[in-house]
């Protein structure tokens, strides 16, 4: 079963080609990392799922419909946390929250007063007083306390603290173990590590990777840092293995995946003492995508097309 | 560092910020001041014409009310009649509006903590406000006495109108400072000093129309009322007549006094908070909030009862001195005729109504524009995201609004015209009559405004980012094509193209239905279109 399916998608404003053949697979019942630097397309693939806004080409699949056709009868199965919350000044927060859960088709109301108590929001403030994260707060009480098949997170936790981070992560964790989808799109790295079963990278508005994390990191070089009796000799000449650095009877290299076996060999000749190996964190993946070796792209500003704020 | 640092910075930055707003305003007030002294020049042209003008206006307690009290029959006294009150609204309004722009609303906002983290004192902020305000009421009084000598009159006069109109701008940049300190958000800091303004007017309007006249009749005395209300004293300076600049001494002991007291205010309270708590609101929202329509009736509720309010001290003031109408214009040749001209019709008093009338459909008009354009400020700010994404429709969402909006201003134009009979009715001794004809006169305006309201369903279909710019220059033009049309003699097809030509002149002449059932159609086509355009296009946020 596939709850988002999306192949080739293209989007433009104007001159800017924000989605280039974009193509994402969700499947029913998984948490999926929807990864990518500012920019990438993530908030605009997520308008064109929600059928906010029009695809130029592709196709598009949402719960076995399509978002821009069948968009009311979607809506009722689904729930979502914008990347920017954006609430009216003279509504406090609870009314807020009711008023996103009623317009979904209703919402468990014991679920809505828990996760009150549990994200610390004060329902009676009015919503002009809110910071950024308690506003995220309230879209978030309401997508959560909605009784819904997919959840679309759109980097849902950029304004909160690491203490609500945590409840936050362990309300996804309990909605995957219900059964629920959701599409989580983020930049804290180690929150997509803790939750996502698949991830797809995006980049300039193209899918430059999609899998397991274990897959991503078949994909990838591990880093090692060995230390011998006697210095290492011809290593760099080995297949796979790559960036070789030598300091005294330590030495730091990286090696693709599934050239381990003759690596291993080689390095028995020179008596090894320690061997470590640092799996690579989905940081590491994503700036050896986007970040060339340097943290550039990652904070470049935007270019923000027309129409995709 | 002192509690002032950085306030030149600051100064710097509101100039800069508010470039093209101060300029505009700078122009406003001796544009208004140029076109009045320009068409009272041609109306009253001669002595005779001024000394009637004066006579009558001293008489009437509604021109008393209105324009303030007069004071002799030279050029400059009618001038400064005719101009006060829009020259007043003017200077307070813009004064309030900068004031709490460049304080309240920068802390709501956030901008005020950046900059309160940097080397800026305490009281900066409100120092830099205020001294950009009242720079631009100096410049804006200074260009208002050049056109105005430029206009031929006498250069004293025109100087002590320039400063009593800088004078109010002053006393109320004063009053915003101190309820920028109160309300805890730029919306309630400009409600409270607008409520103000409406107070000031109201107390000056009674003290005026308490007043009593002198002995040769063409000044009034006010009565105490006036001397308590910032707008009363630049009247009470007399331009062109006493010039009486000590006057002035109150207001400027009234500003340091209120100025005092918000520095004060400010030195008591935390950054971002009001001396009003912002008040909370209910936790669990009420069944009627929970559906589109009911969200789009919390959002517009507000404009929707302030209109109402405004209409009905309008219509029940306009109503009552509808008997009073021929001592008010019948020893003057011009007035008469342009009523008559204008309601095209020569019983006087209906022709007066159904003027009133006009004014009340393009005043609703109005709220329609705004009501509809509710619309895009939705969908900018963000909030149409949230709710199009949940199981509302498009279709469902656009109509919730546009609901209050022809609904609104259906009520409003009923109310208007109930409340104008109701004020004719007690003075002309027919209460249920007047109200019955005048409320179907009122209804009978709605179709033109329905029409504009379409249209700003079209506009926002179409060319959403250009929509509010757009809609209210197209009630612009229909404003201008109803008040100048006719004067300007402007070739029919021209003023067919305002919805506002197609309506008949009730009471006076009897409502045909044709044109108000093609009005609506157009309103309903309108309308139509806009939501297929709306429905086919991209969600443009921001």
């Amino acid at each position: 079963m596939t709850a988002i399916s999306v192949a080739g998608l293209v989007k433009t404003f104007g001159a800017t080609r924000a989605l280039d053949e974009l193509d994402l697979t969700v499947r029913s019942g998984e948490v999926h990392g929807f990864l990518g630097p500012n920019g990438a397309g993530k908030s605009t693939t997520i308008r064109i799922l929600l059928g906010l806004l029009r695809r130029d080409a592709g196709e598009v699949g949402v719960l076995g419909g399509d978002p821009w056709r069948d968009a009311v009868a979607l809506h009722r199965r689904l729930a979502y946390v914008p990347g920017d919350v954006n609430l009216w000044p003279n509504l406090s927060g609870g009314e807020a929250i009711d008023l996103f859960g009623s317009l979904r088709g209703g919402l468990d109301r014991a679920r809505r007063d828990e996760l009150l108590r549990r994200f610390d929001l004060d329902p009676t403030k009015k919503c002009r007083t809110y910071s950024k994260g308690n506003r995220q707060k309230v879209a978030i009480v309401a997508a959560f306390a909605s009784d819904v098949e997919l959840l679309v997170l759109d980097e849902p936790t950029s304004g909160l603290d690491p203490l609500m981070e945590a409840v936050f992560r362990e309300y996804v964790a309990a909605l995957r173990d219900a059964g629920r989808t959701v599409l989580l799109s983020s930049h804290v790295m180690s929150e997509v590590e803790a939750l996502c079963d698949r991830v797809s990278i995006i980049r300039a508005g193209r899918t430059v990777e999609s899998g397991t994390l274990a897959e991503l990191r078949h994909l990838t070089r591990t880093p090692m840092t060995v230390e011998t009796e006697r210095p290492v000799a011809g290593l760099a000449e080995l297949a796979g293995v790559h960036a070789v650095t030598a300091s005294g009877a330590t030495t730091r290299f990286e090696v693709e995946s599934g050239t381990l076996d003759p690596v291993l060999a080689h390095l028995a000749r020179f008596g090894v003492r320690a061997l470590t190996s640092t799996p690579p964190t989905l940081e590491e993946l994503f700036m050896r995508h986007y970040g060339d070796g340097s943290e550039v792209a990652v904070t470049a500003p935007r270019p923000v097309p027309v129409g995709a704020r | 560092m002192t509690a002032f640092t950085g306030t030149t910075r600051l100064t710097r930055l509101a100039l800069r910020r508010d470039r093209v707003k101060l300029l505009v305003w700078a122009l406003a007030v001796p544009g208004v001041g140029a076109a009045v002294a320009q068409s009272v020049s041609g109306i009253y042209g001669t002595e005779s014409d001024r000394i009637g003008y004066a006579t009558t206006s001293a008489a009437s307690v509604v021109a008393r009310a209105f324009n303030g009290p007069v004071s002799g029959p030279s050029l400059g006294s009618v001038v400064t009649a005719e101009a006060y009150t829009m020259l007043a609204l003017l200077a307070a309004l813009l004064s309030t509006f900068a004031v709490v722009r460049h304080t309240r609303q920068n802390e709501e906002t956030g901008r005020a903590e950046l900059l309160g983290s940097a080397v800026v004192g305490r009281h900066a902020p409100l120092t830099a406000a205020l001294l950009t305000t009242v720079a631009a009421n100096v410049l804006s009084g200074l260009l208002l006495a050049l056109v105005l000598v430029a206009g031929d009159l006498p250069v004293a006069g025109s100087l002590a109108l320039g400063a009593a109109i800088t004078g109010i701008g002053v006393s109320f940049a004063a009053i915003a400072a101190v309820t920028a300190q109160i309300s805890g958000t730029a919306r309630g800091a400009n409600g409270m000093a607008a409520a103000v303004v409406g107070l000031a007017f109201l107390l000056r309007a009674a003290g005026d129309a308490w007043g009593t006249v002198s002995a040769d009749g063409m000044r009034v005395v006010s009565a105490w009322p006036s001397w308590l209300s910032p707008l009363g004293w630049a009247n009470q300076v007399q331009p062109f007549d006493g010039n009486r600049w000590p006057v002035l001494a109150l207001t400027a002991g009234f500003s340091l006094l209120a100025i005092g007291t918000a520095f004060v205010l400010t030195a008591h309270r935390d950054l971002g908070s009001g001396v009003l708590a912002v008040r909370r609101g209910p936790a669990v929202a009420a069944r009627g909030l929970l559906n589109p329509g009911g969200l789009a009736w919390r959002l517009q509720r507000g404009v929707v009862l302030g209109w109402a309010i405004g209409i009905l001290v309008m219509g029940l003031s306009m109503g009552s001195v509808g008997d009073q109408l021929d001592s008010f214009v019948g020893e003057n040749e011009a007035a008469s005729e342009l009523i008559a001209q204008l309601g095209g019709t020569e019983e006087l008093v209906d022709a007066f109504l159904g003027t009133m009338m006009a004014m009340f459909a393009l005043a609703v008009a109005g709220f329609a524009v705004q009501a509809v354009l509710r619309l895009r400020a939705e969908e900018a700010a963000g909030t149409l995201e949230g709710i199009l994404a949940t199981a509302v429709g498009r279709p469902r969402w656009l109509l919730s609004h546009l609901l209050w909006a022809a609904l609104g201003a259906v009520v409003l134009l009923a109310l208007a015209g109930a409340s104008t009979g109701l004020g004719y009715g007690l003075v002309s001794g027919d209460v249920p009559g007047e109200v019955a004809r005048l409320t179907v006169a009122g209804l009978v305006q709605a179709p033109a405004a329905l029409v504009l309201a379409g249209l700003v369903v079209v506009l926002f279909g179409l060319l959403p980012r250009l929509s509010v710019a757009l809609s209210w220059s197209a009630f612009l033009l229909c404003v201008l094509l109803g008040q100048l049309g006719a004067l300007l003699e402007l070739p029919q097809p021209v003023l067919n193209l305002s919805p506002f030509t197609h309506l008949p002149a009730v009471p006076a002449a009897d409502p045909s239905a044709t044109p108000l059932v093609l009005l609506l159609a157009v309103a309903v086509a309108l309308t139509g279109l806009g939501l297929a355009t709306f429905r086919r296009r991209d969600l443009a946020i921001g």
